[in-house]
């Protein structure tokens, strides 16, 4: 009674499951967000009581305050968060040898001292790149590495925290 | 001299059947090459931004103090006090050595916590810091 037709196997198409993986995989891609890590990176000083105090000449060291209103003080006289790059950057200029000295005071907002190191940094990076620019004829970021660890090592990054007066 | 087609009467195909394992592989091996440490932030922060910002290169060297507008400190996953930080720190480099300490401060905050922060930081001998800032543009 029941006909028995002849059937052609039945089949999925499977030619388009890769650019559904793909897909998917382009979606976890663009999902996906790495958050990096960036900042102003610094060595402390090692704690105070384990560690000979160092005699450094007062010559070679600028210091940099950084008042409770936000005002900074370079050496004394009042600067502006500005100007810091360039002062900086003829200081070290005029003695290789300098160490930068940030101070603060307890009122100082956050947000201006990394202002202020920022600044530093700037000035730094400015020095670098000259010098890179000098003995090698290229831009520091192009450098390999090798010669970038040499001219960190010939422009160090000399900043250092003051002790703070008083420790809570 | 006359060249006879022996083959290629029918088209040939490359079977496609085993394309999407392939890329499932390439996913698999993505998800399992990435490692994602999330950590849970209990304190409410904003970052400070900065021009001459580096990236930490190596981030399993990195650990984390966070500072919120409260002034709450958080590492790892704890709320802490402050004088518990020369003891965690202390044996987070026991661990590891080269320990980068990144700090993440609210930029409303005062410099006052940040110092005291540094000076445990001195006692623990955890001297490589990072003051994590976002990118001024």
């Amino acid at each position: 009674m029941f006909r028995r037709r002849k059937r052609a196997e039945a089949e999925i198409p499977s030619a388009s499951m890769a650019d559904i993986a793909f897909e998917l995989m382009i979606f976890f891609l663009v999902a996906t967000t790495f958050d990096v890590d960036t900042g102003i990176g610094l060595v402390l000083p090692p704690a105070a009581e384990t560690t000979e105090q160092v005699k450094v000449k007062q010559s070679d060291i600028a210091k940099l305050l950084v008042n409770a209103a936000g005002e900074v003080l370079l050496d004394g006289e009042l600067i502006t968060v500005p100007q810091i790059r360039e002062t900086i950057k003829n200081k070290i200029k005029a003695n290789p040898k300098l160490i930068i000295s940030i101070k603060t005071d307890r009122e100082t907002s956050y947000s201006r001292y990394i202002e202020v190191l920022d600044e530093l940094k700037l000035a730094y990076n400015d020095l670098r790149e000259e010098y890179s620019l000098k003995t090698f004829g290229k831009s520091y970021k192009d450098l390999t590495k090798d010669q970038q660890e040499e001219v960190k090592k010939e422009i160090p990054i000399r900043i250092s925290i003051a002790e703070p007066e008083e420790v809570k | 001299m006359k060249f006879q087609k022996k083959f290629g009467q029918t088209k040939p195909t490359i079977p496609t059947a085993s394309l999407p394992d392939v890329i499932f592989q390439l996913i698999l091996f993505f998800m399992v090459t990435t490692t994602i440490k999330v950590y849970d932030v209990k304190v409410r922060y904003i970052l400070p931004e900065a021009a001459a910002i580096e990236k930490i290169e190596n981030k399993r060297l990195v650990s984390y103090i966070w500072v919120g507008r409260d002034g709450r400190i958080q590492i790892d996953d704890n709320i802490v006090q402050l004088d518990d930080i020369i003891d965690i720190m202390y044996r987070k480099r026991q661990e590891n050595p080269n320990v980068i300490v990144s700090l993440r401060i609210d930029r409303d905050s005062k410099m006052g916590i940040v110092i005291d922060i540094q000076q445990r930081l001195r006692k623990a001998d955890a001297l490589r810091i990072n003051y994590s800032a976002l990118q001024k543009l």
